[in-house]
């Protein structure tokens, strides 16, 4: 049994090793991928290593590349001994279809992860919340708390930097912070919570925003909370309104139901009303086309 | 006014636009510009309020005085709610500093008419001008645009907007006339079809100058590119529509062939259904009682159904039964009515088939289709594909399943599928349908995914 430890480690020094393993014909069974140190030992481990010289060529299909590369950043323990087996059956199984078998146990497996991962950085393009820290020279500095489920700020880095190119910021993390300048993104080593920048004031304005756009006629919580795990709420400022607009909307929906109906109002004077019932001359106007 | 009431008055007046999409924009981002935004991606919603719809856009009017008497909206001239109206340099800024904290995916701008429709519609459009061309504001803009405004300054909205839009609000001008009289339907479908012919053109444009190789589209920023690219000017992507439902009394077929024509002759991206909700201020001519929100969730499946599924608009209702089932799903109720197409074998039935049967979406088609070039599909591989077995069951054959034959057949079929009666006891003084629990199905209102 080869041991091989991932602490720390991602998705290039997983690369290196597996060529390493194929090269020498080590089936999946025959490796243990572990991210949690000190359970073997040290005898006979070996640590993954992005300088290792890789000494075998292995050819996958490039969408399987691109898919292994979002899984790796998912935080399942698993991760490493799936994508090793899949590697192996497509080279040295050549089961060549196996990527389009979508029924096959490891491939759903590889989807599940590499949704659960995508669906994150998306949350994360989401629910990220910048806060005004100040200024440097004439760029605004912007600075947001955020707890991604699944290592993903690389990944999810790229999105920030093209749609927020004019300012600073930084986005900071457990995991992992990463920084733009205008200029060139930058990483750090995570952080703690007590690191998150303070409130900002145009949260207020965001909040009232918050609460006017929400109809307490068509109330639907369930549906808010698939889409917005409560996971996500501490970090957004509107989240704290949640509570008292659902409270509050039956109250208002029946002063709604209750409300006298008002009258019409006469037209008032207006040219352009007028031009308006002169372009429909004639009667009332008709429908077009064969719907009725 | 402070800044803060303001927001609040008219965003409370533009909330009964059910349009959220910030998706299908030309792809530009803000590298080398001066300002901030992007789009092109698949949209983002950046929050979700307690009514389960999606925040993208910040939504708002640029004033709630209008001038017409549309009895189904907050805004109409007979309404006494408070009025408000915003300075072109606020949106902007609220626009502005509301996206570089990440709140919004950009701006959805509509107004309330006042003076006369060129009038509303410059002022619409100097808040879209501002933004592009002061600040260099990559970020989505959808503009509500009024088919009574003069072609010039449509084409000057479509050239600052990522989408832009006009509502029908009724499928009929016979509603139109008792409900909205200021609005026109002939109009409005005019409106939309020289819209379309823009957004054809724009294109045609796009794919010709990306047959000579260059990105150079969206790098941009707007006014450089017009320059650079000589005749090119840009112009929105895609225009979507909102009708009303419940409002006046057309049924679900009515609704659905105007939606079908819309997408058909005028390629509209989306319609959007709005189940009538009530208004703080109702008006005399409304139904007091608002269509219970299962109506707008069918309505927004049988949508999906004509535009994904290769459903034909008549199949989905009969002139015996113009609306749709508010039981079943409208795939169900047709499979149910047309039980001859099945069972459908999943390793050799076509696509068009497969699409057709109950619990299949569109992705697990595709999965199947996919998955069966190399096996034999068992029942068992569509549970790992987290398929509904028990909604399937009945309609397809597989490797080790064939459906009982008076299974298929049998009446009880339908009551097999109804939801259980308890849901339907809960009864409250008034307003029952407000407050029925959510079916588990809801919870993807308005994505319409079967």
């Amino acid at each position: 049994m080869r041991v091989v430890r991932m602490e720390g480690l991602g998705f290039d020094e997983w690369r290196n090793m597996a060529r390493e393993l194929l090269a020498e014909a080590v089936p999946p069974d025959g490796v243990l991928w572990m991210e949690e140190p000190g359970l073997f030992g040290q005898n006979g481990v070996e640590v993954a290593d992005q300088a290792r010289e890789p000494n075998g060529k292995v050819r996958v299909p490039a969408t399987f590349f691109d898919q292994a590369k979002t899984a790796a950043a998912h935080r399942s323990p698993e991760r490493w001994g799936l994508l090793y087996r899949i590697v192996w059956r497509l080279s040295r199984s050549e089961e060549r279809g196996l990527l389009g078998c979508a029924t096959d146990p490891d491939i759903r497996a590889l989807d599940h992860l590499v949704r659960a991962v995508r669906r994150d950085i998306h949350k994360m393009h989401a629910f990220v919340r910048f806060r005004r820290v100040g200024m440097r020279e004439d760029r605004e500095q912007y600075v947001s708390w955020f707890e991604p489920e699944h290592r993903i700020v690389r990944l999810a880095a790229g999105f920030f930097q093209k749609r927020f190119t004019g300012m600073d910021w930084s986005i900071l993390t457990p995991d992992e912070c990463v920084h733009w300048d205008g200029t060139r993104l930058q990483f750090t080593p995570g952080v703690e919570r007590s690191a998150a920048p303070e409130p900002d004031e145009l949260e207020e304005l965001w909040r009232a925003y918050y609460r006017s756009i929400f109809n307490p006629a068509r109330l639907k919580v369930k549906a808010m909370q698939s889409e917005m795990p409560k996971k996500y709420w501490a970090n957004l400022p509107e989240a704290e309104l949640i509570g008292e607009l659902i409270a509050q909307s039956r109250g208002r929906v029946e002063d709604m139901l209750a409300a006298e109906e008002r009258p019409v109002k006469p037209e008032p004077r207006n040219a352009y009303l007028k031009s308006l019932r002169e372009r429909t001359e004639g009667g009332e106007a008709t429908d077009p086309g064969d719907v009725s | 006014m402070e800044l803060e009431r303001k927001l609040e008055i008219l965003a409370d007046a533009a909330k009964y636009d059910a349009s959220c999409a910030s998706s299908g924009g030309a792809r530009k981002d803000s590298r080398g510009g001066k300002g901030v935004g992007s789009t092109g991606g698949a949209g983002i919603c950046h929050s979700y309020a307690p009514d389960g719809r999606c925040i993208s856009l910040l939504k708002v009017l640029l004033t709630n005085a209008c001038l017409y008497d549309c009895h189904y909206c907050i805004n109409r001239r007979s309404s006494n709610v408070q009025r408000a109206r915003f300075t072109v340099e606020e949106v902007v800024g609220l626009t502005l500093e509301f996206y570089k904290r990440n709140y919004i995916e950009g701006l959805f701008l509509s107004s309330g008419i006042i003076q006369s429709a060129d009038h509303t519609m410059e002022l619409v459009v100097s808040v879209a001008r501002q933004l592009r061309e002061v600040h260099d504001f990559r970020g989505y803009i959808h503009l509500k645009t009024i088919p009574e405004a003069s072609p010039a300054l449509i084409e000057l909205a479509g050239k600052y907007a990522d989408r832009i839009s006009i509502n029908i609000e009724l499928p009929t001008q016979k509603g139109l006339n008792a409900l909205a009289p200021e609005k026109n339907l002939e109009r409005t479908q005019d409106a939309m079809g020289w819209i379309r012919e823009k957004i054809d053109e724009g294109r045609e444009r796009r794919r010709s100058q990306s047959g000579r190789g260059g990105s150079l589209e969206g790098t941009l920023a707007p006014g450089l590119e017009r320059k650079k690219l000589g005749k090119a000017v840009p112009f929105a992507t895609g225009q979507s529509t909102q009708m009303l439902v419940g409002a006046d009394s057309s049924p679900d077929a009515v609704l659905l062939e105007r939606a079908d024509l819309l997408y058909r002759d005028y390629r509209l991206r989306r319609v959007y259904y709005s189940g009538f909700s009530p208004i703080p201020e109702p008006s005399v001519r409304l139904p007091v009682k608002p269509p219970p929100l299962v109506r707008e969730h069918r309505l927004y499946q049988a949508d999906w159904l004509l535009r994904f599924y290769g459903f034909d608009v008549r199949e989905l209702t009969s002139p015996e039964q113009p609306d749709l089932d508010l039981q079943l799903d409208p795939k169900l109720a047709w499979a149910l009515k047309n039980r001859a197409w099945f069972p459908a074998d999943v390793n050799r039935a076509p696509r068009e088939v497969l699409l057709r049967v109950p619990g299949l979406g569109v992705r697990n088609v595709e999965r199947i289709l996919s998955a069966r070039r190399t096996t034999r599909l068992r029942l068992a591989d569509l549970v790992r594909l987290r398929v509904p077995m028990r909604k399937v069951l009945p309609f397809i054959v597989a490797a080790d399943h064939h459906p009982a034959k008076q299974g298929l057949d049998s009446e009880s079929l339908r009551a097999r599928f109804l939801p259980p009666p308890k849901q339907l006891e809960l009864v409250f003084e008034r307003g029952p349908e407000l407050w029925l629990p959510e079916p588990a199905e809801l919870e993807t209102a308005r994505s319409g995914e079967i």
